[in-house]
């Protein structure tokens, strides 16, 4: 895993250009690889229960780390962002309820719901970066409840309680783009299309301004930044990321309740980010396979041991405390640690 | 930038660089200033010396607008820019320096600079990578080299010397085209050495870009400054050449304890 390598990790390097693929190290076109041709290794159940799942939430907390990771921000809002957009494509486009579903056809229907995700990301940012530290997490996890309820609540456009079902993925040329497969290839491509989009904007003069707020928020003020309309436009930049997120997740399960986006979920997002590492946008990533894993698995590991089923958060609680005590920047900070180790002579303790 | 060098001189020919009329500044029941009127011509170097809480650092941070003045008018370049927040002021040719380095700690030194050209030009959210041939990547090398720094230019802030810091913190200040500087303690805490280099860049800066410095070494601040203001309990106490001020009685009782009058 050589992201973690300070050369790919995008901070160094300016000499040479980013377009070069020699630059993007063995590692990547292996990772590249095995994903390509997952479909002829894994099942239909791990295509889409393990796999899809996996980069849908972990592009929605790939925008927490963008925020949190270059800008400072800990957003608790991203995963209501990813559900509005989930809402907008089933109101706009097909569900069972059709006096609420508009029934546009989904290229008109998923541009215009991520569109209303960023504009509601984006307004949920500017409420929220006029605050600091925890005063940032209260504000946004209290939006994330506040729609929470509101959505519930509602049933003239949210379908209140049961929310929206029966919601269609798009078909065309042929293919019906929920099949495990091709909705494999989608989301591989949104979810490499984002990692790829921050890495890119990290090092562009927006990101680098983002990690200059981050360092120093006053600083970049006497250096003639707006500070605040910088801290927006991040927010919208990392909604357009998890509105898109938020499309396929409606169109892998069919349905989107106020469930998908209660509180609960939205905490799930900041322990995806904090346990994969947001120190660098693979975390994420890393932090949602786990998490998956554990909430796919737990129950089965549990029922074999004879304990009880139903404790399965148990052991998807104990996991997450595992991973953090040893290390508190995630799968990240225990992956680098044991290369350091690795490359380190065991008897000189110096570095071979 | 033509424009911006056009509208330099034209503002240099006709008002002052900075003009403070009654700036006060209060915290709580606390008078930081009271009562600053002062004004600097374009391309003057000024010292401004004070005890400890004689308010010169408050004196900076309303001008650049850290702090806004509770009352009182600030205008740069005949410019009322008194409500203007602190970026503003910076577009328009003002730049500081902190006494404590501010500085982006988890970037380097190159990425550091590179923001500040940034931030007083065009394309500040620009999602596009800066390519080889950029004009301000350009300009943020040869900047690291003016501040001798080009050996740490790849370095990531966090592991700089205190005085590689200190001179990054000035070469932040110089980026694009500053036409009012305001240094805060440039020199504390640096080596003799390091002292000498910073002289020598205060002293070798253009002539149109004018400069104010806080400076508690003496030494310092009488050779890279014209004028000097004095400052006591949040007041300017006087105001004068640095030899009016050296022979000055009340300077010397107050603040020298006649320790330079033998300079």
């Amino acid at each position: 895993m050589a992201v973690l390598d300070p050369e790919a990790t995008g901070t160094g390097g300016l000499e040479t250009p980013w377009w070069d693929i020699s630059r993007i190290p063995l590692v990547y076109w292996a990772v590249g690889l095995i994903l390509l041709i997952m479909p002829l290794i894994a099942g239909d159940f791990i295509l889409s229960q393990i796999l899809s799942w996996a980069l849908i939430l972990g592009m929605i907390a790939l925008s927490l780390m963008f925020l949190a990771g270059y800008g400072n921000m800990v957003s608790l809002v991203q995963m209501t962002v990813a559900g509005v957009a989930a809402y907008m494509t089933a109101i706009f486009g097909t569900s069972a309820i059709d006096t609420i579903s508009l029934g546009w056809p989904w290229w008109v229907a998923a541009p215009l719901a991520i569109l209303v995700a960023v504009i509601f990301g984006t307004l949920s940012g500017a409420l929220a970066v006029r605050t600091e530290g925890i005063y940032t997490i209260m504000i946004t996890l209290a939006i994330a409840a506040a729609m929470f309820y509101l959505v519930r609540q509602n049933y003239t456009l949210f379908n209140g309680f049961s929310g929206l079902n029966q919601v269609r993925a798009p078909e065309f040329w042929g293919v019906v783009w929920r099949d495990p497969i091709p909705f494999y290839y989608v989301t591989l491509f949104c979810a490499v299309l984002s990692y790829a989009a921050v890495v890119y904007v990290a090092r562009s003069p927006f990101g680098l301004a983002l990690q200059g707020v981050r360092d120093n928020a006053r600083r970049m003020h006497a250096l003639g930044f707006n500070v605040t309309a910088h801290r927006i436009a991040a927010y919208a930049f990392a909604s357009l990321i998890a509105g898109t997120a938020g499309v396929l997740l409606v169109w892998l399960n069919g349905q989107v309740s106020p469930g998908t986006i209660g509180v609960g979920p939205a905490i799930d997002i900041l322990i995806i980010a904090v346990v994969g590492g947001i120190a660098h946008p693979i975390g994420p990533f890393l932090g949602a396979i786990l998490y998956v894993v554990l909430r796919t698995f737990a129950l089965d590991v549990l029922v074999a041991l004879g304990l009880g089923g139903e404790r399965f958060q148990l052991l998807i609680g104990l996991g997450f405390l595992a991973v953090v005590f040893f290390s508190s920047d995630g799968l990240l900070g225990l992956w680098k640690r044991f290369r350091e180790r690795a490359k380190r002579d065991p008897v000189t303790g110096e570095t071979r | 930038m033509a424009e911006t060098v056009a509208a330099r001189l034209s503002a240099t020919g006709t008002a002052n660089a900075l003009e403070l009329r009654g700036v006060s500044r209060l915290f709580g029941a606390l008078a930081a200033l009271t009562d600053i009127s002062m004004t600097v011509q374009p391309g003057e170097r000024r010292a401004v010396l004070g005890s400890n809480g004689a308010g010169k650092t408050t004196l900076f941070n309303c001008i650049t607008g850290d702090f806004p003045p509770s009352s009182g008018t600030i205008r740069l370049f005949g410019e009322d820019v008194t409500d203007f927040p602190p970026y503003e002021r910076i577009r328009r040719g003002l730049r500081r320096t902190y006494q404590i380095s501010l500085l982006f700690t988890g970037l380097t030194v190159l990425d550091n600079v590179y923001l500040a050209c940034r931030g007083v030009s065009r394309g500040r959210f620009s999602f596009i990578r800066p390519r080889r041939n950029d004009a301000l990547m350009a300009s943020a090398r040869d900047l690291v080299e003016a501040v001798h720094l080009t050996p740490a230019r790849d370095t990531e802030v966090a592991a700089l010397s205190y005085g590689q810091q200190r001179q990054l913190e000035i070469a932040l200040a110089l980026a694009g085209a500053p036409r009012f500087v305001l240094f805060d303690e440039p020199a504390a805490g640096l080596s003799p050495t390091e002292r000498r280099e910073l002289i020598e860049i205060l002293t070798n800066l253009p002539e149109h870009i004018g400069y104010m410095i806080i400076e508690h070494d003496m030494d310092v601040a009488l050779r890279v400054a014209e004028s000097v203001t004095m400052m006591h309990n949040g007041r300017i106490f006087k105001e004068g050449s640095p030899q009016e001020i050296e022979e000055d009685p009340e300077v010397q009782e107050l603040y020298l304890g006649g320790g330079l009058a033998h300079h």
